[in-house]
């Protein structure tokens, strides 16, 4: 009802289900965060604008700052935790490892959630801005001038970026994307 | 960020219940959130209900009997982009798509919020300005403010800001129809009526009225559309507003221009139809001499401010060089 100002609200994070009652105005980065401790994912410029905060919510990646927790209510988010631990890490983070592709480190889950679900995006044919023509409905493949575009939405601000794309494009290789 | 009830109405009908005859001051709709959040965020938008309209279904992308294409108002950017229909039928409105925002953005974004998204004039966002867009009255601080980003064509003293939106280029191109529901019933709006030039009221973007809700965008069948493209110019060559922008679509017969659609992005308060060229264009051959001189007859209603004067040159080239790769190969898309 629209006199209440608190809502019941689950979200199964890395595979873990919560129920929460919420202020609609809490977004899922805020929920995850503060609500439930899970630091595996950072807030950076709290305006849809960094890509630190990217978590993929039922196979979508999002920006989850711009995301009301209680319009997400049910969904199943993944942030890096969910990706790998240590010890067994995820392709994507091992591959970061392997390619030194970080510095301080604070954009690196926000980066890891959002290649993969960019590969899995590039697996499923969608294009990119730096396709040669979209009409021809080519199956994609990844160089680096198409990494760069499609992970355009994650800064990192130590301007590690040379590294991050060979990282990105190892694991797009295993997988038959590069 | 101001307290406001949430509600999640399970059918267009509860929605409008919900809404009431309440204006936009007191009820917003979310869908995608990435304009709207922020907005309650930085207190632009201050709505005491918010009415999530985001697992409403309207509809996918579906063909229409014509050959044209209806798109349900919550298909995600990303969603629509990678429409094969869309890409092969309508390739500029694809490419128009993946030249907005971020991966993230677009597979947030609904198409409906895609035209409803607000100017991202720096004094729009900047509560410590004027902004007429923002505060009725208070005055257009863009004017001797900075003004890279100003509007060229149907600005006016109250407002100079422009309609960010890449989507809205083509669909501004193509004649599109916005099919909304409100407490009256159903309507539809033709693109060029649904989004308005600033006048004495720029704090309305559009013609929609209080509680209507956007629930359908149909592109109507256009079959030479299949050799269409845009072209954005930024400061940065992904992730970032336009400078200018450019959607074209043409069809050539013998070297002649037999028809032709044309609209301009970053240059007004509304995704600009470049009527003026089109007609200049219809009948003239193909070729770089009278691309410019359409350009050019559209160009005469720019009014350049001290920091966009640069726009017209942009757009000069940007129009020709679209136009003139659109028509160099004959048969297939260049």
């Amino acid at each position: 009802m629209p006199d209440q100002h608190s809502h019941p609200t689950t979200l199964t994070v890395n595979g873990e289900r919560h129920d929460l009652v919420l202020d609609p105005r809490v977004s899922v980065l805020d929920a995850l965060r503060d609500r439930l401790g899970v630091t595996s994912v950072k807030k950076g410029c709290d305006h849809g604008q960094c890509g630190a905060c990217t978590v993929i919510a039922d196979g979508r990646r999002i920006v989850s700052c711009l995301a009301l927790a209680v319009s997400y209510d049910g969904a199943e988010v993944t942030t890096a935790a969910g990706l790998g631990s240590v010890g067994a890490l995820g392709a994507l983070q091992e591959a970061f490892v392997d390619r030194d592709a970080l510095q301080c480190g604070y954009c690196t889950p926000g980066q890891v959630c959002s290649a993969e679900a960019m590969l899995a995006e590039a697996e499923a044919g969608m294009p990119s801005h730096v396709t040669a023509d979209v009409a021809a409905l080519d199956p994609v493949r990844l160089s680096p001038e198409e990494v760069r575009e499609r992970m355009s939405g994650n800064l990192c601000r130590c301007g590690a970026y040379p590294n991050i794309v060979d990282a990105i494009l190892d694991v797009a290789g295993e997988r038959g994307l590069a | 960020m101001k307290a406001f009830a949430y509600a999640r109405p399970g059918s267009i009908a509860e929605a409008l219940e919900l809404a009431g005859d309440g204006d936009d001051t007191q009820t917003a709709y979310l869908a995608g959130g990435t304009n709207l959040v922020d907005h309650l965020r930085l207190g632009i938008a201050r709505p005491d209900t918010l009415i999530d309209l985001s697992r409403l279904d309207f509809g996918g992308v579906e063909e229409t009997a014509d050959g044209g294409l209806r798109i349900g108002a919550n298909v995600r950017n990303a969603d629509l982009a990678a429409d094969p229909a869309l890409r092969r039928r309508f390739p500029f409105v694809s490419e128009a798509l993946l030249a907005g925002a971020s991966g993230q953005l677009r597979s947030m974004a609904s198409t409906g919020g895609n035209l409803l998204q607000r100017t991202r004039c720096v004094y729009f966002q900047d509560r410590s300005t004027p902004c007429n867009k923002r505060e009725p009255g208070s005055g257009c601080s863009a004017l001797d403010g900075y003004g890279t980003y100003n509007a060229l064509i149907g600005a006016s003293e109250h407002c100079v800001a422009v309609h960010p939106s890449d989507l809205c280029v083509p669909l501004a191109a193509l004649d599109a129809i916005v099919h909304v529901t409100g407490p009256g019933g159903e309507r539809a709006i033709p693109f060029d009526q649904f989004h308005r030039l600033p006048g004495d009221a720029p704090e309305r973007d559009t013609t929609l009225e209080a509680s209507e809700i956007i629930t359908a965008v149909e592109i109507l069948a256009l079959p030479w559309a299949s050799r269409s493209r845009y072209r954005k110019v930024r400061d940065r060559a992904s992730y970032a507003f336009a400078l200018v922008s450019v959607a074209a679509a043409v069809d050539v017969a013998d070297g002649v221009v037999t028809d032709v659609r044309l609209a301009l992005g970053g240059v007004s308060h509304k995704p600009h139809r470049a009527r003026a060229a089109e007609d200049a264009l219809r009948g003239q051959p193909a070729t770089p001499a009278a691309f410019e001189a359409a350009i050019d007859a559209e160009l005469e209603a720019a009014r350049p401010g001290k920091d966009n004067a640069f726009k017209v040159g942009q757009l000069r080239r940007t129009t020709v060089a679209v136009l003139t790769e659109l028509t160099q190969t004959e048969g297939d898309r260049p």
